[in-house]
């Protein structure tokens, strides 16, 4: 592997820049001329905007233009639109009602947008905004999946009747009513995941800059995805054709999925920087961020879960609410239905599913892929419901999850899926013995003692990463493919360039995909470049989510690298007079196997650029190219364990221990997948202990917009973690690699919830756990039995 | 934020006289209340007066059992005061658990026991310790300075200048913090002297801090956790938000009182 090269512990190339102020963010970004724009956003959940007057806004100090959406309209400008086509169980297509980019005759949610502002300062812009008077027709609003079913609901858009979008289905109706029908035991339980907003540390924020010379739009913008932000921007919205568009992510400050979507502002800021002939930037405050970023999460299901006399689980059934918000977002179908229940297999072999899921539309932000997207809410029903089978049939969770392992692999799951390698049982002991599992009862029993509660809980999790073929997706459903590309340009001197499509907001992909390169050819990593998030420097690619960089983006580049490699053995084999089959590369030199013969990488580099000494025939440069589709999805899986003690005076859970062991393949970097990790274990912690989007159900005005009501986990609500892991290398892939951005997320809220659970002896909490619900039901309890 | 003009002053009296020539000023100490209101543009004021900079407004005294804080401390010097610690650690725990690091810094304990929030930490510490509340024009002691949620005895143009009080035999300070904000969700702070117990509670009560007489007898009789154990406050008297019910916070009055007085020991 080298010092450098794969599974080294390299620390980040990028985080010099990162940790003295120098990163270059979108809102860094200045350009001549440039003004700044503040959206006019709705202050109501629901209602009908009558008039538009900006007349006093207009003379204001500073005020360049107030537009609004019938402008925009009048201009070509598209609507949103989600870009994955999902089918209703009845055949009929799901129900998209119209987004438009600013609203024209109805606002759906609160920060719904309405005109902007473009002015000077971004201050100026924001005091004219407040003087531009819109007039609104309250309408009733309905903020919950549940109620909006409801028969007397609000109609959120006239495209979807009863605002249902789709009712959708997987699996086996009939043989798992049959399961259950039969089964010596059913397990039935309730679940609500709960609604997350994001908050990535960087806002959102865009700079659209109109060059009337060139008819030519360029749009920085805080994206995971540029190219597919290009795609979207002129295939479908009309703010450009694609040779017209120059779409460039900068460095961006996480994401997290908020960033995969195509937002109303960089649509608007583009088309408002051709209207007024100046670059127009906005950038989002904290507020605005939680008032229109994507949120994730919020299913609301129920479960039957059917065994057999020796405990094997012989069916499952789900049935699935998720609330997308007022508007369908990207990826919003894909989320509940395709990332969501062909997970529900988990690490369990189960012969018959069914799950049926309903989305629909409410007076909130719309719902999207949050890190995660799906697996978490997949695990997290799963996970609480074999542990309350564990709880109801008095038996181990440790062995009713040991029981039901899938232990041979290839394993075709009743829900599409088909997993490739895995060995539950290594995660699962590993945890146990990290955990002491053993020795849990004595430290209860000191806890007791202490007048504490003290609880144990596990999750065995699978996701799926890497989310793929493109041919696979399109079947069901997805409007782009999901390959990636990449292109290795060898300089003249030996320095290399890696182009990727693949986009980094945190991931450290300017130190991993050096590693894989310093790995092949021996060269130091400052001699990679790694270069993505321009659509003008990089050739069409599909960006970052899902863990997907790893086993799909340097996929792409070991094939680049496998094509350069072929041209300089041949470049090579020439200059040193050897047979091509016997030229290896080592150590930043390029060998004749067996001989002393040897060339510096730099000189067949030079070589192949100086052109006087090519074999006959062959093309001049050093430089190819890549795309990769994979053959598959890759199946990251692992055990967590988390040991709580609860304060019964105060409802206050603290986390004493927990233990991660995950197998994610093949790792290029332990340090930084460590890091991935414990930013997915706080975010995961973060949902199961204290954070939730909350609106007021009356009115549907956001009651968590900043964080002095919004939890987010800070460094003391975390433990220190213990992790480790198990390696099955994915088959599927030339690195062996399954991805390891989001298991953190996924696996952590359940092994929590299940601890939480186990030491009040209450199973019925709800995520988050807040000391507030976790007291409330010991009294609730105590009451009871006070009763009694 | 709103366009607003900043003035830097030198002493008491000349904040004092720019303040009552304008009629939408305020003073502004650390700023960590203030500035965040006017980013959310919930505050409009057309001039800050700044007062941090004004010499003897901030600083630590000690003579004899006698503490004097300057209204522009940092909660980070009382939270660091070896002084101060000797003689009352209670409230150096308490500024230490104030916001964090960067809030420790700028905020200042004038600028807290003015605000007067409901969910500050400082007025339980001030009206348990039966401070004096120093202000340009005179001196108000503590049960006559705070009047509800964010009102307090100030007159309009009046500057708090400093904190003073007697070191207390005994003092504890409990705080269960909002899981969101870290503010008080329920906070007590207990002090003991010769001439009694008092007992104030912040965070909890619909009318801003409050002091607990039940609780206050309880432990003259008794100095113990358990006096207060079985000593409930009326729910109906108490706050009730997305974070906490008013029996729930009636219950962290208890767990809370009984925790600061164990502290103490
Ligand atoms: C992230 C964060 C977390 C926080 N957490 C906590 C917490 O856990 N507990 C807690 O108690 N507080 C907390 N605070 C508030 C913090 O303690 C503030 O510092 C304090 O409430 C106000 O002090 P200041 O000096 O910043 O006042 P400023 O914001 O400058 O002023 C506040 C108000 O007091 C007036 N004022 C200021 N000084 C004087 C004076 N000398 N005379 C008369 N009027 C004056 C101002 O006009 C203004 O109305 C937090 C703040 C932040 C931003």
């Amino acid at each position: 592997m080298g010092m450098e090269g794969i599974g080294a512990r390299v620390t980040r190339k990028e985080d010099k820049r990162f940790l003295t102020g120098k990163g270059r963010y979108t809102d860094d970004m200045v350009v001549p001329g440039m003004k700044h724009a503040f959206f006019v956003r709705s202050p109501h959940a629901h209602a009908r905007i009558t008039g538009i007057d900006a007349s006093v806004a207009l003379g204001m100090p500073g005020v360049i233009a107030v537009l609004e959406g019938k402008q925009l309209q009048a201009d070509g400008i598209g609507n949103l639109i989600c870009g994955w086509m999902v089918h209703s169980k009845d055949g009929t297509p799901m129900k998209m009602g119209a987004w438009r980019p600013l609203a024209i005759d109805t606002v759906r949610y609160v920060g719904d947008a309405v005109a902007i502002v473009v002015a000077d300062s971004a201050a100026e812009a924001r005091d004219a905004a407040e003087a531009v008077m819109v007039d609104y027709d309250e309408l009733p609003a309905v903020t919950t999946s549940l109620a909006a079913l409801g028969a007397d609901a609000p109609q959120i858009h006239p495209e979807a009747p009863g605002n249902l979008i789709f009712d959708w289905q997987i699996g086996d109706p009939a043989a798992t009513d049959a399961a259950i029908a039969a089964a010596a035991h059913v397990i039935e339980i309730d679940i609500l995941n709960n609604r997350l907003s994001p908050n990535p540390m960087e806002p959102r924020a865009t700079l659209g800059i109109y060059d009337e010379a060139e008819d030519h739009f360029t749009c920085y913008t805080t994206s995971q995805n540029p190219h597919v932000a290009r795609l979207v921007m002129s295939a479908f919205y009309n703010v450009a054709p694609e040779n017209k568009l120059r779409v460039i992510a900068p460095d961006v400050g996480g994401g997290f999925g908020s960033k995969i979507y195509i937002y109303p502002e960089e649509i608007v800021c583009l088309w408002a920087s051709k209207k007024t002939g100046v670059p127009v930037k906005w950038t989002s405050d904290r507020t605005e961020a939680f008032l229109t970023d994507a949120h994730g999460r919020d299913h609301v299901s129920t479960v039957k879960m059917a065994f057999d006399k020796d405990h094997r689980i012989t069916g499952l059934k789900v049935d699935t609410v998720a609330n997308l918000g007022a508007y369908m977002s990207l990826f919003s179908s894909a989320v509940p239905t395709y990332l969501y229940a062909t997970l529900l297999s988990g690490q369990y072999a189960i012969p018959a599913i069914h799950a049926n899921v309903r989305t629909v539309y409410t007076n909130t932000v719309p719902v999207d892929a949050y890190r995660g997207a799906g697996r978490p809410e997949a695990t997290y029903l799963l996970e609480r419901t074999i542990e309350t089978a564990a709880r109801e049939l008095g038996i181990s969770p440790v062995e009713l999850r040991r029981k039901n392992f899938i232990r041979t692999f290839p394993y075709q799951t009743p829900v599409i899926m088909t997993y490739d390698a895995g060995d539950y049982e290594a995660s699962l002991s590993a945890a146990m013995q990290a955990a002491d599992w053993d020795g849990f009862p004595a430290r209860r029993a000191q806890s007791e003692a202490r007048g504490m509660k003290r609880g144990i809980g596990m999750s065995c999790y699978i996701e799926a990463c890497g989310i793929a073929p493109s041919q696979a997706v399109g079947s069901l459903g997805a409007g782009v493919g999901l390959w990636e590309s990449a292109e290795v340009r060898v300089n003249a001197v030996g320095t290399i360039e890696v182009l990727t499509g693949s986009h980094s907001h945190g991931q450290g992909h300017e130190t991993t995909f050096a590693q894989l390169v310093a790995d092949r050819l021996g060269v130091p990593i400052a001699s990679v470049n790694i270069v993505h998030g321009d659509t003008d420097k990089v050739q069409m690619g599909m960006g970052t989510y899902g863990s997907r960089s790893g086993a799909v983006g340097m996929s792409a580049v070991v094939k680049a690298l496998d094509k350069v490699e072929m041209k300089a053995k041949k470049i090579a084999a020439h200059l040193m007079e050897a047979d091509e089959a016997d030229i290896v590369i080592e150590n930043g030199d390029v060998k004749v196997a067996g001989t002393d013969k040897s060339l510096p990488w730099f000189q067949v580099a030079l070589a192949a650029y100086t052109a006087h000494n090519l074999p006959s025939g062959m093309e001049p440069g050093l430089k190819e190219s890549a795309f990769y589709d994979p053959s598959n999805f890759t199946f990251p899986a692992g055990c967590y364990i988390a040991e709580v003690e609860i304060d019964p005076e105060t409802g206050k859970t603290e986390i004493l221990q927990f233990v991660a062991a995950d197998d994610f393949g093949n790792i290029i970097n332990p340090m930084i997948v460590e890091g991935q990790v414990h930013g997915g274990l706080a975010q995961g912690i973060g949902q199961a202990l204290l954070e939730e989007v909350r609106y007021d159900e009356n009115n549907g005005q956001l009651l968590t917009a900043s964080y002095m009501d919004y939890a987010m986990p800070r460094a003391d609500d975390l433990p220190s973690f213990s992790l480790s892991h198990q390696n099955t290398p994915c088959p599927g892939n030339p690195l062996g690699i399954k991805g390891c951005g989001e298991a953190g997320a996924i696996g952590s809220p359940p092994a929590l919830m299940n601890a939480i659970t186990d030491a009040i002896g209450i199973n019925t909490l709800s995520m988050p756990a807040t000391p507030l619900k976790v007291w409330s039901a010991l009294q609730a309890v105590q009451m009871r039995q006070a009763a009694e | 934020m709103y366009a607003t003009s900043y003035h830097r002053t030198s002493s008491v009296d000349e904040a004092v006289n720019l303040r009552a020539s304008q009629d939408e000023g305020r003073y502004i100490s650390g700023g960590m209340t203030l500035i965040a209101t006017m980013k959310q543009r919930l505050a409009a004021p057309s001039d800050l007066i700044d007062l941090r900079h004004i010499a003897g407004l901030k600083g630590i005294t000690v003579k004899g059992r006698t503490v004097r804080i300057g209204a522009a401390t940092p909660h980070a010097d009382v939270a660091s005061s070896v002084e101060i610690r000797a003689l009352c650690p209670a409230i150096c725990n308490l500024a230490g658990m104030i916001g964090d690091p960067h809030v420790r810094h700028m905020g200042t304990i004038g600028g807290s026991v003015a605000n007067n929030d409901p969910a500050a930490d400082y007025p339980s510490a001030v009206l348990a310790l039966n401070a004096t509340i120093i202000t340009d024009r005179r001196e108000i002691p503590a049960d006559e300075f705070f009047q509800g949620m964010f009102e307090t005895a100030l007159q309009d143009t009046e500057i708090l200048t400093a904190i003073r009080f007697e070191a207390p035999d005994k003092a504890g300070y409990a705080k269960f913090a909002n899981p969101a904000s870290r503010y008080a969700l329920t906070g007590v702070f207990v002090a003991k002297t010769a001439s009694g117990v008092r007992v104030a509670v912040t965070g909890a009560g619909s009318g801003g801090v409050f002091r607990v007489p039940e609780m206050e007898a309880a432990l003259g009789a008794s100095y113990l956790p358990e006096s207060v154990a079985g000593i409930s406050v009326d729910p109906g008297l108490l706050m009730e938000d997305m974070h906490a019910t008013a029996e729930y916070r009636a219950n962290l009055v208890r767990v809370m009182a009984k925790r600061a007085v164990q502290s103490s020991l």
